[in-house]
């Protein structure tokens, strides 16, 4: 059924739509609007068969979806930036135990500086978390990456975490073809998990593993996320054929099969992307964009197929590995490592500074003239960080970096003369 | 799912006063009892939490006909009944980490309720830093929505399956790793440290109670208590350490008679967050009783000994009977 709505809404009614039967919230922004209709959707008894915990922590969110998972119930939780960090030891444990919970990131950036606007932070953190990890780039395909989410999660026995950029889609409202209920449950049989607490059947779960056994233990994790690299187109198509709606599942290509450059990005940028690259191509600069849906399992062959015969590559990443610089480029370097293509990062979008398509186009101008640098960062106001190095060379006690640069970019906001009266 | 064991001299593992009326006896002394934590773990010699687990199972298990769910925090008791590929554990059972698992036990009594097996009740355990320390958030968290859970703490009173060190249980002057018997003020602080039972009230819950390793009797009652209440439910089980405390193993029911009999452990059952029972002292013993056979303890009792401390302890010991009117039973 096609209608206007928030994408937080449209994904709660879906995550309704796949009959999840315990859902365990603790607010955070920008996922609250999405547990909040969870909330009304169980109260108001639409939403049957469902028991919804108002719990403590995001610690306690992700403690519980453990425990209800392994006693049998499909399980829902989602959470965002600081809350995903809160829970990472959880995290790790319910993918570790092989348990189907399904999880929206509302995706935010990580203090400090506290700051709830959208970048890939703190998903990213998460990326060696042994959860598989999806990322859309708008609402339809979130709402249609939750219920993937749900058969993936079950068949693999692994946790699934979808990633919806903060703000920019949550609270975005936009037509959404939210998948009918009859669909959803032609698409997801009923949860059958692999593991349950049962007095009439007890077994340990959680034991101790020593050296002489968690390196297989961990292997057959990695063999489980390999096994999903199959398993993601397979659903995909199935998904297709249920809803209508085609999905790569994998990687997302857009107008690379002739261009010489290519931009990789996940999550909403892509829709500004292609309004570059289609402004690019009308002045005649060949470029395409890869939109990258499964993040882990990280698909190198895929992503190889798709960038094979371009010349150079950006990868624009709403995130910042410090020290380094990306965290998605190494993952594309390592799947181009043999091609010997020119591969630069760019960082954007931090904390939900503004990605402009005006910026964009000059980036991707800039790496088709070969005259990118290694790493940058895009449209860095350099100013600001050159005066309060400035600063703290003048002063051993120039006081909180984070406060002064703000004054100074709000001080630079009013005009010279604007001495307000 | 129950394993017979047996004794060579009785043919059963169970040895059940003969003189008491069988209503009276107790579910340890039933040979048909679940063992549900059953022998061959690697608990030390004298281990209070593994004889406080096994008669708070067992008597778990009878109480809800062997429909149960054990939910393990990280600790002594996860580490010496599970490791890899062994298990004690006759029972379904499961362990997460040291600081979740009442957030775990709630998770899994909402499926249970939402799946229509309501009937098996989920029982969380965890020792005193899994309880008091780490895992106060969630606990606190299951006890104001008042989940169906029982909830058992263990207190050895410290961190001993890390190798000793101090909690928010850990009592005035006694000496852990991490306050050694030294300096001027040797052994933990005064005035610090959590009392969970009076949390637990705080928080209005159907059921809080206290027991020890040194009336097994009672232990199994409170459980048996426990389990015929739904909602959140509490029992601190006071279980000695032979290892952190520095007593001989085979003095651990002592011992806890002893912290039981100075009171400086009251034993009592609240319901709705009101004490409903206190268990009377039969023969109340000075501190120094208690604190002489730890060596824990030790440092008090140099030369010269640290009577000041001592005094320091038996007004806690006092203000203890005070509160929960637990003087001396009349003859």
């Amino acid at each position: 059924m096609r209608e206007q709505i928030e994408g937080s809404q449209a994904v709660a009614r879906t995550v309704a739509a796949c009959r999840p039967q315990v859902v365990c919230a603790y607010p955070i922004s920008p996922q609250t609007h999405i547990v909040e209709t969870l909330s009304r959707l169980v109260m108001s008894q639409q939403l049957g068969g469902c028991e919804y915990l108002n719990v403590d922590s995001e610690f306690a969110a992700m403690s519980a979806a453990i425990g209800a998972s392994a006693a049998g119930a499909r399980t829902y939780t989602a959470t965002a930036s600081q809350g995903l960090l809160y829970m990472v030891e959880a995290v790790y444990n319910a993918s570790g135990l092989g348990l189907p919970i399904v999880m929206t990131v509302a995706n935010r950036a990580i203090g400090a500086p506290i700051n709830i606007w959208n970048d890939h932070s703190d998903a990213m953190s998460q990326r060696d978390s042994g959860w598989i990890q999806m990322y859309a780039e708008d609402n339809q395909h979130a709402v249609d990456l939750h219920v993937m989410a749900y058969r993936l999660a079950e068949e693999v026995s692994l946790p699934v975490m979808v990633c919806m950029d903060g703000f920019i889609l949550t609270h975005a409202v936009e037509e959404v073809d939210l998948p009918e209920q009859t669909q959803v449950d032609a698409f997801l049989p009923p949860f059958e998990p692999r593991q349950i607490l049962d007095p009439d059947d007890p077994v340990s779960i959680g034991a101790m593993v020593g050296p002489e056994a968690f390196l297989e233990v961990r292997y057959l994790a990695h063999q489980r996320q390999m096994q999903a690299l199959e398993t993601i187109p397979r659903i995909a198509a199935e998904f297709a054929a249920a809803t209508g709606r085609q999905r790569d599942g994998l990687v997302t290509p857009y107008r690379l099969e002739d261009a010489d450059v290519a931009v990789v990005a996940l999550g909403s940028v892509l829709g500004t992307l292609k309004d570059a690259v289609d402004a690019l191509r009308v002045r005649g600069v060949n470029a395409g964009v890869l939109g990258i849906t499964s993040f882990r399992p990280f698909p190198l062959a895929a992503v190889r197929a798709a960038l094979g015969s371009v010349g150079r590559i950006v990868v624009l990443e709403k995130t910042l590995a410090v020290g380094i610089g990306g965290v998605l480029s190494s993952n594309i370097r390592t799947a181009m490592a043999d091609t010997g293509t020119p591969t630069t990062t760019v960082i954007a979008g931090l904390g939900g500074r503004p990605i402009l398509q005006a910026s964009l186009e000059q980036m991707i101008v800039d790496a088709h003239r070969g005259r990118s640098a290694d790493l940058s960062f895009l449209d860095l106001n350099t100013g600001l960080v050159e005066r309060e190095l400035a600063r703290t060379r003048a002063s051993r006690r120039s006081g909180p970096a984070a406060e002064n640069m703000l004054r100074d970019a709000m001080a630079d906001a009013v005009p010279e003369s604007g001495a307000r009266g | 799912m129950t394993e017979r064991l047996r004794f060579y001299q009785t043919g059963s593992f169970a040895v059940r006063n003969r003189l008491l009326p069988v209503v009276d006896a107790s579910v340890q002394s039933d040979p048909g009892r679940a063992n549900a934590i059953t022998s061959g773990h690697r608990a030390c010699q004298g281990c209070g939490e593994a004889l406080g687990a096994r008669y708070a199972l067992d008597a778990a298990m009878r109480a809800s006909g062997g429909r149960m769910v054990a939910v393990n925090a990280t600790g002594c008791l996860e580490v010496f009944s599970t490791p890899y590929p062994e298990t004690s554990w006759q029972i379904p059972w499961m362990h997460s980490l040291f600081g979740n698992a009442a957030a775990v036990a709630s998770g899994v009594a909402a499926a249970l309720r939402v799946t229509g097996r309501d009937d098996v009740r989920v029982v969380a355990q965890a020792g005193d830093g899994g309880t008091v320390d780490i895992g106060l958030g969630p606990l606190s968290g299951m006890f104001e929505r008042n989940d169906d859970v029982l909830f058992i703490c263990y207190d050895n009173e410290a961190y001993m399956n890390t190798g000793v060190q101090r909690s928010g249980a850990t009592p005035p002057a006694a000496r852990t790793m991490t306050t050694p018997a030294v300096g001027p003020h040797p052994g933990a602080p005064f005035g610090q440290g959590k009392d969970l039972p009076r949390i637990a009230m705080a928080h209005e819950i159907p059921y809080v109670a206290t027991a020890t390793v040194a009336d097994l009797r009672d232990l199994e009652d409170k459980v048996t208590t426990a389990m015929s209440i739904r909602g959140a439910r509490y029992l601190h089980v006071l279980v000695p350490c032979p290892l952190g405390w520095g007593s001989a193993s085979r003095d651990t029911v002592r011992v806890a008679r002893l912290a039981t009999e100075s009171g400086l452990f009251p034993v009592f059952e609240a319901h709705d967050g009101e004490v409903t029972s206190v268990t009377p002292i039969r023969r109340r013993v000075p501190v120094e009783d208690y604190l002489r056979i730890q060596k824990r303890y030790a440092h008090l009792f140099g030369e010269p000994p640290a009577t000041g401390v001592i005094a320091h302890i038996q007004a806690t010991a006092d203000r203890n009977i005070r509160r929960y009117r637990i003087e001396e039973a009349p003859v």
